[in-house]
């Protein structure tokens, strides 16, 4: 104690307002310092990030790249009226709301699972060992993920195929099969992140006040009843908040996951293909930019409008947890 | 994680000993969760170690079938395309983790001063690229027309170099100094400079390594600039090529002296997948730990 208010008194005069000639001669050189160490990166998010949203205007416009962003012609909504008019649109739309809410149902149920039962043992040795094997999968890119899909599912040899035919039923051709498409990313999406999930939601559990529990075990409630009745209900919270960003985001489609792992194959487009892979299909494959361009604004005007209003919510939750 | 559970080991270890039905069915059940997460691995690397006719007449399983590293020899004896590509992401990586370290911790450790004037207005200049973006068309349409970046290693780099996510937390990371020990050093006379390198830095190691390896994993994962940017095959970063193969394995064999020889198919796309993921799984293993921390201080307020 003695020491801070020891450095209160010698603190240069930077941090007082109106210290004199001197002092503002400081404060103008701390200014000055501060901008270029911030300048690099300014730079940089400007280009890349600011740069883009004033992009957003060739949604409106007839692209041509020799005439580039500001000379081509102006075509009002023509774009828009052209994308919602194919049945792609909501093909796209449809898809990436449903799969992303069986991603957070299932991820949120699984994670919360994974930690409840991370939570019994965690004293133990092999707990670090669980944790290790179930926080692989983070660090594997959607490429190599699709050649493991591969492995299970592929054409020649794919061991789920080779366990039905031992099982003597039907091998299944599940990449002409678009019906099974959203059970097989949804356990994609499930591997990929439950061990992210369950660690966020362990970290929860540990923060919860141990004197509870202590509290439950002497009035000799069981595991379950502690479970049910002190560590979910305290959860809930952080369950919702997560969730409702979750829904923040529930616009924009992890684009890896739905490209690579069903191949990038027409024949799923039926329940593969999202708002992400569609831009990026029309963009690079096919040329259409403006159809890309009408919707990649779609996607960027409601996700943010969804951001906005999960914040809110979140907000209205528990404002500690809002973003802002 | 870990300092959580030491304090409490040495009242439990004696109660977690006694055997209970309850404790077996939760090893038995994280034990299978956890063996489902290695399994795909470990299918691939079976799968790369097999003989390619008992993969034809028996398909993948978990063990080799009729052992033989002959898919690694294939690869490997022609690796110019591969080593290339390793050498694409290694550079990407190295040189991108390097440089978006100091630039997000500058920038971060501006926001950071609270006698900065304008901290106010860039934090939310920061902050509001996490929630709006312009999409993929326009940042296309801006890296080929404007900038000039197609086909360019610097396409690999700079767009992700300065991540919004990583500013605000090292920012709230270096706020969290002790701004007795940065007094301390400006009434000795240091200037912002020598104290952002000499003292910030050097104290906030912890951060700067889980941010680190945030960009490692980010440009060592990374396929989708190249699949925007990149259409000659030299500048293939790792993923990109493992994906290309996916399509085409052929594209290994394209080269004079390998033809001829019949390609391996299944076992040495599988064999690429292995040498792509094995430095990833290595780097993992060894980093955890950080991994686990940020996604702690991940959770903090914008």
């Amino acid at each position: 104690m003695a020491t801070t208010s020891q450095s209160a008194v010698l603190r240069p005069p930077t941090t007082k307002k109106r210290a004199g000639w001197l002092g503002s001669q400081r404060d103008f050189q701390s200014t000055v310092t501060f901008t270029l160490m911030a300048l690099p990166g300014v730079i940089m998010l400007l280009v890349f990030a600011y740069l883009p949203m004033i992009g957003l205007v060739i949604a409106f416009k007839n692209y041509k790249f020799e005439q580039g962003m500001l000379g081509s012609a102006w075509v009002g909504l023509d774009n828009f009226r052209f994308l919602f008019g194919t049945d792609q649109a909501w093909r796209i739309t449809r898809n990436t709301l449903l799969m992303n809410s069986l991603f957070i149902t299932t991820g949120t149920i699984v994670s919360l699972g994974i930690a409840l039962l991370m939570n019994e043992i965690y004293t133990s040795a092999m707990s670090k060992f669980y944790q290790t094997m179930l926080f692989f999968p983070h660090f594997i890119s959607w490429v190599i993920v699709s050649y493991f899909v591969f492995g299970f599912l592929g054409g020649e040899g794919g061991l789920v195929n080779k366990m039905l035919i031992s099982l003597s039923l039907e091998p299944i051709a599940w990449y002409r099969s678009p019906q099974y498409w959203p059970a097989v990313l949804t356990a994609a999406n499930l591997w990929n992140g439950m061990g992210f999930g369950s660690i966020v939601y362990l970290a929860g559990i540990l923060g919860i006040d141990p004197t509870y529990f202590e509290a439950a075990k002497i009035d000799g409630a069981s595991k379950w009843q502690q479970i049910r009745y002190i560590t979910l209900p305290l959860l809930l919270p952080l369950v919702i908040i997560l969730v409702l960003l979750g829904i923040g985001r529930i616009f924009n489609a992890d684009f890896g996951l739905f490209y690579f792992v069903p191949r990038n194959n027409p024949q799923l487009y039926s329940t593969t293909d999202v708002i992400d892979t569609f831009v990026y299909r029309s963009l690079v494959q096919l040329g259409d930019i403006g159809m890309a361009a009408a919707a990649g604004f779609y996607q960027s005007v409601v996700g943010f409008l969804l951001v906005v209003l999960a914040n809110w919510t979140v907000r209205r939750v528990n404002s500690d947890y809002s973003l802002f | 994680m870990t300092t959580i559970t030491s304090s409490s080991t040495v009242v439990r270890s004696y109660r977690s000993r006694r055997f209970s039905w309850g404790k077996l069915f939760v090893h038995l059940t994280l034990g299978l969760i956890g063996l489902a997460c290695v399994i795909p691995m470990l299918l691939v690397i079976s799968v790369s170690l097999s003989e390619e006719k008992q993969l034809a007449l028996r398909g993948y399983s978990l063990l080799p079938v009729g052992f033989s590293t002959f898919a690694y020899t294939y690869i490997l004896r022609q690796p110019g395309q591969i080593l290339q590509a390793y050498g694409v992401t290694l550079g990407v990586t190295i040189a991108g983790t390097l440089a978006g370290l100091l630039l997000c911790s500058l920038l971060g450790y501006a926001l950071s001063r609270k006698d900065y004037r304008f901290r106010g207005v860039l934090s939310f200049y920061v902050f509001f690229t996490l929630l709006f973006n312009g999409g993929v068309v326009p940042f296309y349409v801006l890296m080929t027309r404007y900038l000039g970046l197609k086909d360019n290693i610097l396409a690999l780099i700079l767009p992700y170099l300065v991540t919004s996510w990583y500013v605000l937390i090292l920012r709230t990371s270096f706020s969290q100094l002790p701004s007795e020990l940065l007094d301390a050093a400006r009434i000795d006379g240091a200037g912002e400079w020598r104290i952002f390198f000499q003292m910030v830095l050097p104290l906030s190691k912890p951060v700067l390594a889980t941010i680190g390896l945030f960009f490692i994993l980010r440009f060592w994962n990374d396929w989708f600039l190249a699949l925007l940017f990149i259409n000659v095959p030299q500048l293939y970063p790792l993923q990109y090529l493992l994906y290309v193969l996916m399509a085409n394995i052929n594209f290994l064999a394209s080269n004079p002296q390998t033809t001829g020889v019949p390609i391996p198919t299944q076992s040495a796309r599988m064999a690429m997948a292995v040498l792509a993921f094995g430095p990833a799984l290595f780097s993992f293993l060894l980093l955890q730990k950080y991994f686990v921390r940020g996604i702690t201080i991940g959770g903090l307020k914008g």
